[in-house]
């Protein structure tokens, strides 16, 4: 138990965190006692085991997307910082902020909501969205009892719809114009408790 | 078709059984007072003996109704009742328009209405003690057994709020209503006093709002609306039970002290309380009788259903709130008992559990049919008309204000649709008219309360019940506008809710999140070591994994090779130049709708928290996470495949790793009950296998074993490739690493 001092959350740390994420100090040590429930192993950092081990996430289709979101390229472990930073693109936009002109993009914006999804489906990062990385989420998205073909025709519908420039793929700036009606901040925004 | 044939088979062996005894009786009476037939004496099915004989033949064929009439009869009911219950499920459409009570109650009024005319009396077998002993507590197993714990307890002050003082709220305020009518002579029923009028309405205000969730469900209602609805229904039983009892008791005092309220409310939480405690009692017990069943399969599920009766049964003795006692008893029980017993055991309990309550409901409701039509009704417009409009404004009113009361507390407050789906979807069931019609005789004017309450249930389950869905409907499509989607915000829209429910779960949002981890520690420290047998966690995904292991460990011996088509799916992930080359497909607009169609039946939907509990008469269904799981566990084994396809050499460790059955009784360690295969894609795309054992040896990381990379680990590999994607470290109950598969 002794080694849980050092990983105590420091007033320093949560300000910073505050001033990245926007996250208000309750919402914060919140979330970091739900960290810490979730850090078996006490070492600070979560593995991918340690989300695996939520059973709801078990049966989520994209379970595995999600998780690996988490973790940024090529690592396996992440710490508080970055769990919150990715917390933090679901934070729901309000109303001063939409107003305030910041100098960096906040996390929750638009667009930064619309990046996190795109980055579900693009695997590898290479700002595309292509059919096959499209037809992987949708197998996982979609029961049994459709056929390869079905599957391929929808994928392709998609792309087609999405496609403006020729590439057979979907890029970023696609995917923000095929959602430009879709309500992404309500979509993907959850209330935090205090 | 031919399910209605033979339900009018039925009914009329049913009525001619019944009426033939009569015929019967009455042609012996003459002759003999005894109830028994006289075996010579019968219908015209029988051999007529000869008339004039001494010596008494032996009876070839003889038939003695009476003997089994009760027992006969009561098979027949419920036969009936399963009949229609099956005629309601054929034809699915009828069961999403009108509720399950409404039909059950059209069948009991037409099968009182043939008794009627067959002028056969109701078989009089429901009364006080038989409702109290026999048919509520299978009742409330059933609402206490599938209680969904986690939501309840993270909304407790919700639910109790508004099931104990909403119902208080309602019994009170109507019967004090009630009492003003009565003042006015002009309505005549100037002799029903206040206790009287209070009891009543306590009888009045239970609600079964149950019957509506499954409209609440397709709405789309939040989870917390369904939460309050399901334990705003079990809850305000044992309220009304409490109530219940109390007024009856008041009514035979001639005047009613201020002493007597403060004692009346002493005894609602003493009451309470000690329902609550000797519950928790009794379900410890049962749990830890469960940890020593291993050797007695066959009874274990008897010792769910006999502890609980047991709870009731004390719980009545003692004149505590045997309601309450049950609920507790089965929600504390539930949790070790599905531990501790084998898995068709808690498929045994289950299905017993919902065949008891769906019996006991059944002739309830038939009772209700049956007793509207054969019995001797008083009418008292004035009385009735008042008690509905009454039943309906204060359940409107007290939802307005106890929600307004509590909606700051609530970190998801409820919105007016939520209030008027409260509100409106307060249904009277059966247990509104089983408590009436035990009334003691005592009560002058039973027979108006009877009727009364008949008709309350009545509206409020058939004109309510149907209308609910067509109003909330109206409502929610106000909102939503329904645009033609394209598809890609149909996918993309899916994939953006299923993300934010997994971000969620994954945030665990629960506001009493500090006792829940106090719990939980003394959970895990002291309650599982003591009551559970092997103090490891085999939810039902955990067995699930199991089973299909064993089934694709003989599916990969049967055929090594097959399955190829899926392999190469990993394989166009580097072939995406030749995808650009497609020729572009035309699609029409009837492909396009075919694709939305497809989509939208096929597509998983969100975990909807609420799918467990929303249908009363059905088990809880988790096909889907059946599917999702399957389909998860299929594509990984896909890829190892794969894998083995491109390096032969690895193949054979994928076939050990098929076949070497899993190690042992090891489980999971206790909190961590799911593992899962979580796959990590390399740079190349090929799923690399990695193990972490714990250290039961001193060794906190095991090495990293990778299929069909490392020629070397072969050896090593062959000897840890047990298939044991759960394991623990033998005898290790608080493991401190992990130790699972994780592919």
């Amino acid at each position: 138990m002794g080694s849980k001092a050092s990983t105590l959350l420091r007033e320093e740390e949560i300000e910073e965190i505050k001033k990245e994420t926007g996250f208000s100090h309750s919402q914060i040590t919140r979330l970091y006692s739900r960290f810490t429930s979730l850090d078996k192993g006490e070492n600070g950092t979560l593995s991918r085991e340690d989300f695996q081990r939520i059973p709801e996430l078990a049966i989520n289709p994209l379970g595995d997307r999600i998780i690996n979101a988490f973790f940024p390229e090529g690592e396996d472990q992440v710490n508080f910082r970055g769990f919150m930073r990715i917390l933090a693109h679901f934070r729901p936009i309000e109303d001063n902020e939409k107003k305030s002109v910041a100098v960096s993009e906040p996390l929750n914006s638009r667009t930064n909501k619309l990046l996190f999804a795109f980055r579900l489906y693009d695997l590898d990062r290479d700002d595309k969205i292509s059919r096959e990385e499209l037809l992987q989420v949708l197998r996982m998205m979609v029961g049994v009892n459709i056929s390869d073909d079905q599957l391929g025709s929808i994928a392709d519908r998609t792309i087609q719809e999405a496609d403006t420039n020729g590439d057979n793929s979907i890029s970023f700036n696609e995917f923000i114009k095929v959602l430009e009606k879709v309500d992404v901040e309500q979509k993907m925004s959850i209330r935090f408790l205090h | 078709m031919g399910t209605f044939a033979l339900h009018a088979l039925l009914l009329l062996a049913l009525c001619c059984s019944a009426g033939k005894c009569e015929l019967q009786e009455s042609e012996t009476s003459a002759q003999t007072d005894s109830p028994g037939v006289d075996p010579f004496m019968s219908g015209p099915d029988e051999p007529q003996a000869s008339p004039v004989e001494d010596r008494a033949n032996l009876p070839v064929f003889t038939m003695d109704y009476p003997r089994i009439q009760v027992p006969f009869e009561f098979t027949m009911w419920v036969l009936l009742a399963s009949f229609a219950k099956i005629g309601f499920n054929i034809y699915h459409k009828i069961t999403i328009w009108i509720p399950e009570s409404c039909l059950l109650i059209s069948i009991g009024l037409i099968v009182g209405a043939i008794m009627h005319s067959v002028k056969e009396e109701p078989p009089a077998v429901l009364n006080s003690n038989v409702f109290f002993l026999y048919m509520l507590p299978l009742i409330v197993l059933d609402s206490g057994y599938f209680m969904p714990t986690r939501p309840f307890f993270e909304n407790v002050g919700t639910v109790l709020w508004y099931a104990v003082v909403g119902t208080l709220w309602n019994s009170i305020g109507i019967g004090i209503s009630l009492f003003a009518i009565c003042q006015f002579e002009v309505f005549g029923v100037q002799d029903i006093n206040l206790q009287e009028n209070l009891l009543f309405a306590s009888i009045v205000s239970t609600v079964d709002p149950v019957a509506a969730l499954n409209v609440f469900d397709d709405i789309g209602v939040n989870e917390q609306t369904y939460i309050i609805i399901f334990g705003e229904g079990l809850f305000n039983d044992a309220v009304t039970v409490v109530l219940y009892n109390m007024f009856t008791f008041l009514a035979a005092l001639p005047v009613v002290e201020s002493t007597d309220v403060f004692l009346g409310t002493a005894q609602f939480l003493v009451v309470a309380a000690g329902g609550v405690l000797f519950g928790l009692v009794f379900g410890f017990v049962a749990a830890f009788t469960t940890r020593f069943t291993h050797g007695v399969r066959q009874i274990e599920p008897l010792f769910v259903f006999l502890y609980s009766y047991l709870a009731y049964l004390v719980a009545e003795c003692f004149a505590i709130s045997s309601v309450m006692a049950l609920i507790t008893c089965a929600i504390t029980m539930k949790y070790y008992v599905e531990e501790n017993v084998s898995q068709s055991s808690c498929t045994t309990i289950r299905h017993v559990v919902k065949m008891l309550a769906t019996i006991s409901e059944t002739l309830i409701f038939f009772f209700l049919g049956v007793v509207t039509i054969t019995t001797e009704h008083e009418w008292n417009w004035a009385y009735i008309l008042f008690t509905l409009l009454f039943a309906f404004v204060w359940r409107g009113i007290g939802m307005l204000v106890l929600t307004q009361i509590i909606n700051p507390f609530r970190t998801v407050p409820l919105n007016f649709t939520d209030q008027f789906g409260l509100a409106y979807g307060g249904l009277r069931g059966a247990i509104c008219f089983a408590l009436v019609f035990t009334l003691p005789d005592s009560i002058n004017r039973k027979d108006l309360f009877v009727t009364a309450s008949i008709a309350v249930i009545t509206f409020t389950v058939f004109i309510q019940g149907i209308s609910i869905r067509p109003i909330l409907e109206y409502m929610n499509i106000r909102k939503t506008n329904k645009d033609v989607d394209t598809i890609n915000v149909e996918i993309h829209t899916r994939t953006m809710e299923h993300v934010l429910s997994g971000v969620e779960d994954l945030c665990g949002q629960w506001s009493h999140y500090y006792w829940k981890d106090k719990f939980k520690k003394f959970n895990d420290r002291v309650l599982r070591r003591i009551l559970l047998r092997h103090n490891r966690a085999e939810s039902s995904i955990v067995s699930l994994y199991k089973r299909l292991e064993l089934q694709s460990a003989i599916g990969l011996l049967d055929s090594p090779m097959g399955d190829l088509g899926a392999a190469p799916s990993l394989l166009p992930l580097h072939d995406e130049r030749k995808e650009a080359t497609r020729p572009k497909k035309k699609f029409l607009a009837a492909d396009v709708r075919k694709m939305h169609h497809i989509l939208s039946k096929n597509m998983y939907n969100i975990r909807q928290k609420t799918m467990a509990y929303t249908n009363k008469y059905d088990l809880p269904d988790d096909s889907q996470n059946r599917e999702i799981l399957i389909c998860r566990h299929a594509s990984v084994r896909r890829s190892l495949r794969a894998a083995s396809f491109r390096q032969p050499v690895s193949f054979f460790i994928l076939f050990i790793v098929g076949w070497t059955p899993s190690r042992g009784p090891g489980g999971p360690p206790p909190d961590r009950p799911h593992h899962l295969l979580g796959r990590t894609l390399g740079t190349t795309g090929v799923p690399e296998v990695r193990r972490v054992r714990a250290s039961g040896a001193g060794r906190p990381q095991g090495g990293v074993i990778r299929i069909g990379r490392t020629k070397g680990n072969r050896r090593t590999g062959t000897e840890e490739n047990t298939r044991h994607y759960y394991g623990t470290p033998r005898g290790g109950a608080e493991a401190q690493g992990v130790d699972d598969w994780k592919y």
